[in-house]
């Protein structure tokens, strides 16, 4: 490692006063002035991230289909030109190595967006997958030359659709279209890890700065920049897995309470191992977590029944709940809502209830009972 | 902007090189945190406060203050026993954040008999403090 990676936004993050940190060897906004304030402005109106840390990973060609689908757990029969689906690349085990999006972006054209600290690891593995199946297309890494913008908000679209060529090709919901942005070409797609409606925004480095500002320019008072800090809140909210927390080589989908993101049959790596966990259940499983008080259970914090009952991997404080919530692994015994476990914090023991998921809901129907929080919830990558 | 220097340091208050300012008032002593220390923790949700009637000693954690990114200790500048302690804060963690001299106070405190703490620093002593550690 050479050191400290930018993304083409840094001097802009630096201008705007934010706090730097590093994530997964970038050096990232983690705030700009308030985390909550950040929060908050996504969920009324609209912000905006810089996410160019992420990984973009294309196969082009006739063969991109027959490769995608063995490295990816969702049925690509559903993938439909412009269509986006959420996924996972497996292991043989099962074990996760990412959580990704795949957009199908052209008849041939497949985009993964891959976590930043996996990027590397993912190109290794789809490179490998792409050996054993004869190289029949083109594998592309991107990332390095592509930004990443997320807005995200309930005021998102109305700053961005403006902005368009042609306002009226604007993607639906989990799907993705070429457009212009002042000329500028970008691919938008109605994705995001905030819970929000909004888009995605991918384009060349090259013009990241020029659309960043252009974004600013027609939020106005409108569009909020945020960090990383806001976007883990939001996605705690919706109890959106985060790799390196919830999922890892030592966790598979099933117990990550992603079985939905899970095609049986179509032929992916990793499948036959998970058709067992499924005939035999797993043994853990993530929960969400409401906590007593206001206290938060951070990752790695001891999850008890009166005996050990597993442990937290994110917490905070939930800015639009008013709670403090959790997401943790517990055995399955205690997975059921309404169980009663308590969290270890600072030697003491706070009492904490097993709850449905998301703990934030727009659409206030009862998680779990609804259709359509299976569409709004966890189909999205960090 | 960044890093942001221009941190409140009232000078009417002296200062703990853990960041808690305390104020005389009358036989009392006020405490809290500093501007520089709740904008390096950001977004505070919450505060485990003692009990009044607690005794404090110089130099040793009394709470905690948690905020969205970490848990810091709240280290007593003197010792002392708690007299009144901000109950607002139970329901509004952010006035630390908001007005950390004024309705983001902590507690209130009976010092203790005995010879005066040593270690405290003065509004300018404090300010060469923070720049020496914000400075980069």
């Amino acid at each position: 490692m050479t050191g400290v990676r930018k993304t083409p936004l840094w001097e802009r993050h630096l201008e705007a006063g934010a706090r730097l940190v590093e994530f997964a060897g970038f050096d990232m906004p983690v705030l700009y002035t308030s985390i909550l304030a950040e929060h908050r402005a996504v969920r009324s109106a609209a912000g905006i991230f810089d996410v160019s840390h992420m990984g973009e990973i294309r196969l082009r060609g006739p063969g991109a289909f027959s490769v995608a689908q063995r490295l990816f757990t969702r049925d690509l029969g559903k993938l439909s030109e412009s269509r986006v689906l959420y996924g996972l690349l497996c292991r043989a085990d099962g074990g996760i190595i990412d959580d990704v999006t795949l957009a199908r972006t052209g008849p041939d054209d497949l985009l993964f967006c891959v976590n930043a600290a996996n990027a590397e690891s993912d190109l290794a593995w789809i490179r490998s997958v792409w050996n054993d199946c004869g190289r029949p297309c083109e594998l592309l890494d991107e990332s390095a030359t592509t930004a990443l913008l997320a807005v995200q908000g309930p005021g998102a679209r109305a700053i961005v659709d403006p902005l368009l060529a042609n306002p009226a090709a604007a993607p639906r919901r989990w799907r993705c279209a070429q457009a212009e942005l002042e000329r500028m070409p970008v691919l938008l797609s109605r994705t995001g890890y905030t819970g929000e409606d909004g888009y995605e925004i991918y384009l060349s480095a090259d013009h990241a700065v020029e659309v960043w500002d252009l974004l600013l320019a027609a939020g106005g008072g409108r569009l909020t920049p945020a960090g990383l800090g806001a976007r883990d809140t939001l996605r705690t909210e919706m109890a959106f897995p985060l790799y390196g927390h919830e999922l890892s080589l030592e966790r598979n989908p099933l117990e990550a309470g992603l079985e939905r993101f899970v095609d049986f049959g179509v032929g992916f790596i990793g499948e036959e191992a998970l058709c067992k966990v499924r005939a035999s259940g797993p043994s853990e499983r993530l929960v969400g977590l409401m906590l007593e008080s206001r206290q938060v259970a951070r990752t790695g914090y001891a999850l008890a029944a009166k005996e050990p009952a597993g442990e937290v991997t994110s917490g905070t404080f939930g800015p639009s709940v008013q709670r403090s919530i959790a997401i943790g692994y517990v055995q399955d015994r205690f997975s059921k809502p309404g169980t009663r476990l308590s969290v270890r914090i600072r030697e003491k023991s706070v009492g904490c209830t097993v709850v449905p998921t998301p703990f934030f809901d727009r659409t206030r129907t009862p998680a779990g009972s609804a259709k359509g929080t299976a569409d709004a919830k966890g189909s999205e990558a960090p | 902007m960044t890093p942001r220097k221009n941190y409140e340091i009232p000078q009417d208050c002296r200062y703990s090189r853990t960041d808690e300012w305390i104020r005389s008032e009358g036989e009392s002593v006020r405490l809290g945190l500093t501007d520089y220390a709740q904008s390096e923790l950001s977004d505070v949700v919450y505060v485990d406060l003692p009990a009044v009637g607690s005794a404090l000693t110089a130099g040793e954690s009394f709470g905690v203050v948690e905020s969205v990114k970490a848990v810091s200790d709240l280290i007593a500048p003197v010792a002392g026993e708690v007299r009144e302690v901000n109950q607002e804060l139970e329901e509004h963690p952010e006035w630390i954040n908001e007005d950390p001299y004024g309705r983001g106070w902590i507690l209130c405190l009976a010092p203790a008999a005995g010879p005066e703490e040593t270690d405290l620093l003065s509004p300018d002593a404090y300010r060469k403090f923070v720049e020496e550690r914000s400075g980069s």
